[in-house]
């Protein structure tokens, strides 16, 4: 990629740069680590690295089902609508890279409407209809828009993916007698297993993310997310500013993060900019 | 990735003539028949999502709704979007949001730029710096909401004390700064990866060729890299711009929009759970889906932004 030849002198000009970016990227996580380390009193004392290091925080959050039980939702619900958006966007993805039919353009266009949709003008609509029909405050009332969210993501990024597959297979495929959807399921759907990883991954991602419907579709711990349980942590006491434990559950739930991206940071930058560059 | 294009679009006409015969042949009808079915559920369940609860909030937006007074509601027209549009609050609101868009979007962009160079030029370390860079991309926003929250909080917060215990949160226009400084952290990593994608596709020989001609590296970045990359800039642009106009999360956590730091979101959910003024919340709801339609319309025809996607049409 770098042929453009360095000097030794830029050389160390792009290594100081990384460790600047390094630097910068980190620190803000770290000192979250740190304050969830912080003993109560010590929480009150501005520096970066604890005086005294302690796990109470931790066990504090992970022994009250006001945590625990919104970190189990979190997975649950992002693991499902990881599962559907992912199902349903892969057939529609490989419609628009693969066929021809009437409509495709509106698809595409309606995908891109959804992908720009601010969620703030759909949390009263979601909300009263969700209260009407029962589904408020149930792991299936963020399901549902989870994966309509998740589709115009999952869309984009499996057709830019789908169209890298080679036709001539399917081709091959449909000679040697299979239908069009033995082709799919058979030829294609193999090949495609990376793009559909990484789909998977970017919409997890942000199902896990997601707070504003969190917080507005849900009213107690049966449906609530970890992100959404933040922001209801309380202390010990009443009257304890609850900053250890919310910075402990913090971490909890950048701990999975942290693990996706270190092992699967080539699919995701291939996944972000796979849809995008080719517009 | 450009060569596959290419090989598609010339692979296209060969079958072409086939298919545009008037009367489909029975293959035809059934490759039809299947992207149709094939697309149903992903529309389906997209257009009971978002179309029919847009609709919804529409109807919504046209009454007299507050949830505190179930007998009253009423339709009044469009008298709650004169509410909203003279109200003081709304303007604030708007004002807030632009500026943390148009501040967010623009230091982004180049702190976007730069990382996309040191990813790029780097000979060494580039696994490390891109994980690096992705962490900020990952974490969930409202986690790294309450890092800031904290380290801006006088007395225990390590930025606060370096900055003589200040307590920038109180005040609107520092508030505002802490907001855009924790979404600008949270989405240049987004930025430069894109930017990194646009920077691979700029032919290295072109590059090369202006240096041989006595180019300095700032005539080719300006020169060559800028105009080749303008698709890719464009296109993270709109995508960070509508972004950060919805922006709620890290207001929420960071001042729950107090010291007039409401951005228009922040003021919907205001109207909407703690007022329960369901009429006047979805005509702020509808009022912010047509700000982003138009930011949407001015990107693609003034700056002439393809739209994403538009490429899958045109083949």
């Amino acid at each position: 990629m770098a042929a453009v030849s360095t000097t030794p002198r830029q050389k160390l000009g792009w290594g100081a740069a990384n460790i600047v970016v390094i630097a910068l990227a980190l620190i803000p996580v770290l000192w979250m680590v740190s304050l969830s380390f912080k003993t109560p009193a010590a929480i009150l004392d501005p520096s970066f690295i604890p005086a005294q290091w302690t796990w109470s925080n931790y066990h504090e959050i992970l022994s009250t089902t006001t945590f625990t039980r919104p970190l189990l939702n979190s997975i649950g619900i992002g693991l499902i609508a990881t599962f559907i958006s992912v199902v349903l966007a892969s057939m529609a993805a490989y419609a628009i890279a693969r066929l021809r039919f009437p409509g495709k353009a509106l698809l595409v266009g309606m995908a891109l409407l959804i992908a720009m949709f601010p969620i703030i003008a759909l949390v009263t609509p979601l909300f009263a209809i969700e209260r009407a029909v029962g589904l408020f405050n149930t792991w299936l009332g963020l399901i549902i828009p989870y994966v309509a969210f998740g589709l115009p993501l999952g869309i984009y990024t499996l057709s830019a993916f789908f169209r890298e597959i080679p036709w001539e297979l399917e081709k091959a495929a449909k000679v040697d007698g299979a239908t069009p959807f033995q082709a799919f399921v058979r030829v294609i759907a193999p090949l495609a297993a990376p793009g559909m990883v990484t789909t998977a991954i970017l919409v997890f991602l942000a199902c896990w993310n997601e707070f504003l419907l969190a917080i507005s579709l849900t009213s107690t711990t049966a449906a609530r997310t970890a992100p959404a349980s933040l922001a209801f942590l309380s202390g010990s006491s009443q009257f304890t500013v609850p900053t250890g434990p919310i910075a402990a559950a913090a971490v909890v739930i950048t701990i999975p993060i942290i693990i996706f991206v270190l092992f699967f940071q080539r699919r995701i930058v291939a996944g972000l900019t796979s849809g995008a560059v080719k517009g | 990735m450009t060569t596959n294009t290419q090989t598609v679009t010339t692979g296209a006409p060969a079958e072409a003539p086939a298919r545009r015969r008037p009367q489909l042949s029975e293959g035809a009808r059934a490759e039809r028949r299947l992207g149709w079915l094939l697309c149903a559920p992903a529309v389906i369940v997209m257009l009971a999502v978002c179309a029919y609860p847009v609709i919804y909030a529409v109807w919504l937006s046209l009454q007299r709704y507050n949830l505190e007074l179930p007998n009253a509601v009423k339709f009044v027209g469009l008298a709650n979007y004169g509410a909203v549009l003279s109200s003081p609050y709304w303007w604030q609101a708007l004002w807030v949001t632009v500026l943390i868009t148009i501040f967010s979007v623009s230091i982004t962009l180049v702190l976007g730029m730069i990382l996309a160079l040191v990813m790029y030029r780097t000979l060494f370390g580039r696994g490390t710096v891109r994980t690096a860079a992705l962490v900020p991309y990952g974490i969930v926003t409202v986690a790294a909401a309450y890092g800031w929250l904290y380290a801006w909080t006088p007395g225990q917060g390590y930025l606060s004390s370096i900055f003589n215990d200040s307590a920038p949160l109180t005040s609107q226009y520092k508030a505002i700064a802490v907001i855009i400084l924790a979404e600008i952290w949270k989405t240049t990593p987004f930025m430069g990866l894109l930017l990194l994608a646009g920077l691979s596709l700029v032919p290295e020989d072109l590059q090369k060729a202006a240096k041989v001609d006595g180019a300095t590296g700032w005539q080719r970045f300006w020169r060559i890299t800028v105009p080749l990359m303008k698709p890719a800039i464009l296109v993270a642009l709109l995508f960070r711009t509508l972004d950060s106009f919805r922006i709620f999360d890290s207001i929420f956590i960071l001042t729950q929009g107090n010291n007039g730091t409401e951005s228009v979101s922040i003021l919907g959910w205001d109207n909407l759970f703690n007022a329960l003024n369901l009429g006047i919340g979805s005509a702020i709801a509808i009022l912010i889906f047509i700000c982003v339609v138009i930011i949407a319309a001015v990107f693609i025809k003034g700056f002439g932004t393809a739209a994403p996607g538009t490429d899958i049409e045109r083949r």
